[in-house]
């Protein structure tokens, strides 16, 4: 049997997935979750020894074109959708080091 | 033509257009005024395309007048679910995160439509992308079920089949991940379709769970929804899971009838705790009306089919926190920047908490954490088993059975607000229509009859993979037996 989720496993989740809960929040989807995950454990019972998984329900393969050149998105109709945009590029905060 | 224009079928519609005996443009009028009288109330749509719509009749009006045919849905209205991208239209998937977000391009399914001579008329509102059960998880306020406004439309292409329902459109497209277009179909008393997965193109699509998002249609009638899925239907080389091989035909046996199809009742689904008295004696009065029109009915037992549930909400959102990254505020849609000094960090995260709702949250973390080191063999790895077990049950039922029937919803559409706090309950309500997502298989709801509130039920149609031609022979012959339903009640107001 796997452990219940805990408070300290939520925080930790939220995190890595880039989203910052408040105390209440956390208390809420600790909860929430929790029942979720609970109710998946009938899953436990069933015998999957050996049983391949199926991850997706086609066959998929690679898809080929030639290598030619064929007409791309518009840059500047692209560009136009971002919130912040500087000399053609995607403009971001500062990622590594310390500000000039 | 007769009746309120409004309630013309989508068949009826282009015929009549094809011919010149109504112009795109009437239609079009009539259902915009039926979404001026009744729109307040139901809240179907994010955004109306009023000026667009316009300019798409007339240039269907200009083709019939030049002797040129538009196409077998000429003139007729569809609404668009708002998670399907519209070139230079608002898509927002009912999400802060993509508020007023155009994006580039148009979906395959947007495009094949106007090519088939359609005209889109508005972006429905739906569940915050796509995740949910009643359309009350959208950032912009829930839809209401136009048979009773006190109550949800089902979820997530509840303002798609609250489209149809009230009369603002013929026919709809909704996006079906785990049941979001059969549940609503069946709550607000409308034909809904998730067809095989890969016989429509996702191009377009944003996606919530890649492997299990399909795009189907919702109409009123049998016919017209089969009309709209033979004009969406076929290879996309731009989405790779597109399938290669000609698309069955939905509308090649809608006459036949049954006679001598094997018919095989789901007990497992017709059974199941927590589905109601009435949906399960509807189910049963369907398979009584298709024994009755011919078919060999037997009732049998796809015993995995009951583990889909716990399967899905491992695998659906293990797939929709890793579709969701994209969301960082870096190349579209909201941003919300740090204090001064932040770095890009501090963006992500105030970015993705101002712009996702707290299903949408929810969904992300416990996809995270069924990936995450330790936890993966014991829930995603389990459940991807699980979805074996299912398709081998179902390969088992197949080879005794044309056709599998059960109920669509475990109930009749329920009040707003009544399951919003428990999740588990809201999942619930899925629990008859994920296993033809995780097996990649079609299936449709087709209303049958109603509950002791009065309340519209649908029945489910499974069929194998590209079993479309079947499961619509079966689900005419469905159509033809069930009760007559009353129009919605708001439709009889606004009509005066």
């Amino acid at each position: 049997m796997t452990a219940p989720i805990s408070k300290q496993d939520v925080a930790h989740v939220a995190r890595l997935a880039r989203l910052s809960l408040t105390d209440e929040e956390l208390d809420q989807f600790t909860g929430q979750l929790g029942a979720v995950l609970d109710h998946a454990r009938d899953v436990e019972a069933l015998d999957t020894a050996g049983v391949p998984p199926t991850a997706h329900p086609l066959p998929i393969r690679n898809v080929y074109r030639e290598d030619e050149l064929e007409p791309a998105l518009d840059r500047d109709e692209v560009l136009a959708q971002a919130p912040s945009v500087e000399d053609h590029k995607f403009r971001v905060p500062r990622i590594l080091g310390e500000a000039p | 033509m007769t009746g309120p224009g409004h309630l013309r079928s989508a068949v009826d519609i282009a015929a009549a257009v094809r011919k010149g005996e109504i112009s795109a443009a009437e239609v079009l009028e009539r259902h915009l005024a039926r979404v001026g009288a009744g729109e307040s109330g139901v809240h179907a749509f994010n955004l109306v395309l009023t000026d667009e719509a316009r300019r798409q009749a007339a240039a269907i009006d200009a083709a019939v007048a030049a002797g040129k045919d538009p196409g077998p849905l000429a003139g007729v209205p569809i609404a668009l679910k708002d998670n399907l991208c519209t070139r230079g239209i608002p898509t927002t998937c009912s999400s802060r995160i993509l508020e007023g977000w155009k994006p580039p391009y148009d979906a395959t399914v947007v495009e094949r439509l106007a090519a088939a001579g359609a005209v889109a008329i508005g972006k429905t509102n739906l569940d915050e992308f796509a995740m949910g059960s009643s359309t009350e998880n959208s950032a912009f306020g829930p839809t209401r079920n136009p048979h009773d406004l006190e109550r949800v439309p089902g979820g997530s292409s509840g303002g798609s089949a609250a489209a149809v329902a009230a009369g603002f459109a013929p026919v709809a497209l909704g996006s079906d991940t785990g049941g979001s277009v059969r549940q609503p179909a069946a709550l607000c008393g409308v034909v809904g379709v998730k067809p095989t997965y890969g016989l429509v193109s996702r191009y377009g699509l944003i996606a919530f769970a890649s492997s299990l998002d399909q795009i189907g249609p919702f109409a009123r009638t049998v016919e017209d929804a089969a009309a709209v899925l033979d004009a969406i239907s076929g290879p996309d080389r731009r989405d790779s899971t597109s399938l290669r091989e000609p698309p069955p035909l939905a509308s090649e046996r809608l006459k036949t009838g049954v006679d001598g199809l094997r018919i095989g009742v789901v007990s497992e689904l017709a059974g199941a705790e927590g589905i109601s008295p009435d949906v399960v004696a509807r189910t049963r009065e369907a398979a009584e009306a298709l024994s009755a029109a011919g078919a060999k009915v037997e009732e049998v037992s796809v015993p995995a089919a009951m583990y889909g549930l716990s399967a899905y909400y491992l695998i659906a959102p293990a797939e929709a926190s890793s579709n969701l990254a994209r969301y960082d505020g870096v190349r579209y849609g909201l941003r919300v920047e740090g204090g001064p000094g932040a770095d890009v960090t501090e963006m992500y995260l105030r970015t993705r908490s101002a712009g996702f709702g707290a299903e949408v949250k929810r969904r992300i973390m416990l996809g995270t954490y069924a990936l995450s080191a330790g936890y993966y063999d014991a829930y995603y790895g389990k459940a991807q088993q699980v979805r074996t077990l299912i398709i081998r049950d179902f390969e088992t039922a197949y080879r005794d059975f044309d056709i599998l029937l059960g109920p669509t919803a475990p109930g009749t559409a329920f009040p707003l607000g009544a399951k919003t706090s428990d999740p588990l309950a809201m999942y619930l309500n899925d629990v008859c229509t994920i296993p033809s997502n995780l097996a990649g298989h079609p299936a449709m709801s087709v209303p049958f009859g109603t509950g002791d509130d009065g309340l519209p039920i649908g029945v489910q149609v499974l069929a194998p993979a590209l079993g479309e031609t079947t499961m619509f022979q079966v689900a005419a012959a469905l159509e033809g037996a069930a009760p007559p339903l009353a129009e919605p009640g708001i439709t009889e107001e606004a009509v005066r």
